[in-house]
């Protein structure tokens, strides 16, 4: 099952396919989603207008971290299959996560000026996010610093899955150690704390995030894969 | 009734540059990836082309 999708030109005319879906789906949910957080949805009791930051923050922060999970599966499934396209799937994520961790962490720092009184604090939820940042970029830096790409890609992906342990700590860092960032109200045990007219316009942005990952996803896979062509073709040219 | 809505209750100068730098980062990433993807497609279609011409 997981080898017919793995099969690059298999998968380059399944991408074509989808990606159309997936903007489509970036565009609709992501402009449903704006117009009830901008305009349909309440302000905070506590918080007032600010609260509306969430529909950013959330979906960018929570997308960093899914992201990473895949990066870690995906390096897993490349280093005990040997899956190129896996390679190629953990390369393509890197920068789309770093961009959604960098979101998360400026998000973050507006909404806390106003409701914490500072840009930045040192507290575990924070640190582990910038953390979670510097992995990101030392991924990227990593797996293009071998002129073999092979070789790159072995030493980076043992370094996302080294880095991994980061994500629950990023998770749990808000119930482990005393810190301003507020506890998890959606996802948690008893269901989520938030109320739908504010519930609805977070998931329908995470969702849009989701897509929106999934859509630059397939253009930067499909851009490793021609550009493994390229590789090979100038070979090919080189030694005739 | 639009000042309202921009001052966000005292908020906007929060709320805007969230929803900005969110919004650039995210054109900026989309652009850049289709930008890529059609240059590469671009070289291997050259390259494709100069090795076909080559003589067998």
């Amino acid at each position: 099952m997981l080898h017919r999708f793995a099969n690059p030109t298999r998968f380059l005319r399944i991408a074509s396919v989808v990606q159309p879906w997936m903007a489509w789906a970036t565009v609709l949910l992501g402009g449903a989603g704006l117009y009830l957080g901008l305009f349909n949805s309440p302000a905070d009791y506590q918080q007032g207008n600010s609260v509306r930051i969430m529909y950013v923050h959330v979906p960018a922060a929570w997308m960093a971290m899914f992201c990473y999970s895949s990066m870690a599966i995906a390096a897993a499934v490349g280093l005990i299959w040997k899956h190129p396209l896996a390679d190629v799937a953990a390369k393509a994520t890197a920068p789309i996560g770093a961009c959604f961790t960098f979101l998360a962490l400026f998000t973050g720092s507006l909404w806390g000026k106003p409701m914490w009184g500072t840009w930045w604090v040192w507290d575990a939820r924070l640190t582990s996010m910038l953390v979670l940042l510097f992995l990101y970029l030392g991924y990227i830096a990593l797996v293009n610093a071998f002129d073999d790409p092979t070789r790159g890609t072995r030493a980076s992906s043992i370094l996302v899955l080294v880095g991994f342990i980061n994500v629950p700590i990023i998770k749990f860092s808000v119930d482990w150690w005393n810190t301003l960032h507020q506890p998890a109200s959606v996802i948690k045990m008893g269901g989520p704390s938030i109320d739908a007219s504010m519930l609805w316009p977070l998931l329908l942005m995470a969702v849009a995030f989701t897509t929106y990952y999934l859509w630059v996803l397939l253009i930067r896979i499909r851009t490793e894969i021609i550009a493994n062509k390229i590789r090979i073709a100038r070979l090919k040219q080189v030694h005739g | 009734m639009i000042k309202e809505f921009l001052d966000m209750g005292g908020y906007g100068a929060y709320i805007w540059p969230s929803y900005g730098v969110t919004a650039v980062v995210m054109i900026v990433m989309l652009v850049t990836s289709l930008r890529g993807l059609r240059e590469n497609e671009v070289t291997l279609q050259s390259l494709e082309v100069s090795t076909k011409d080559k003589p067998e």
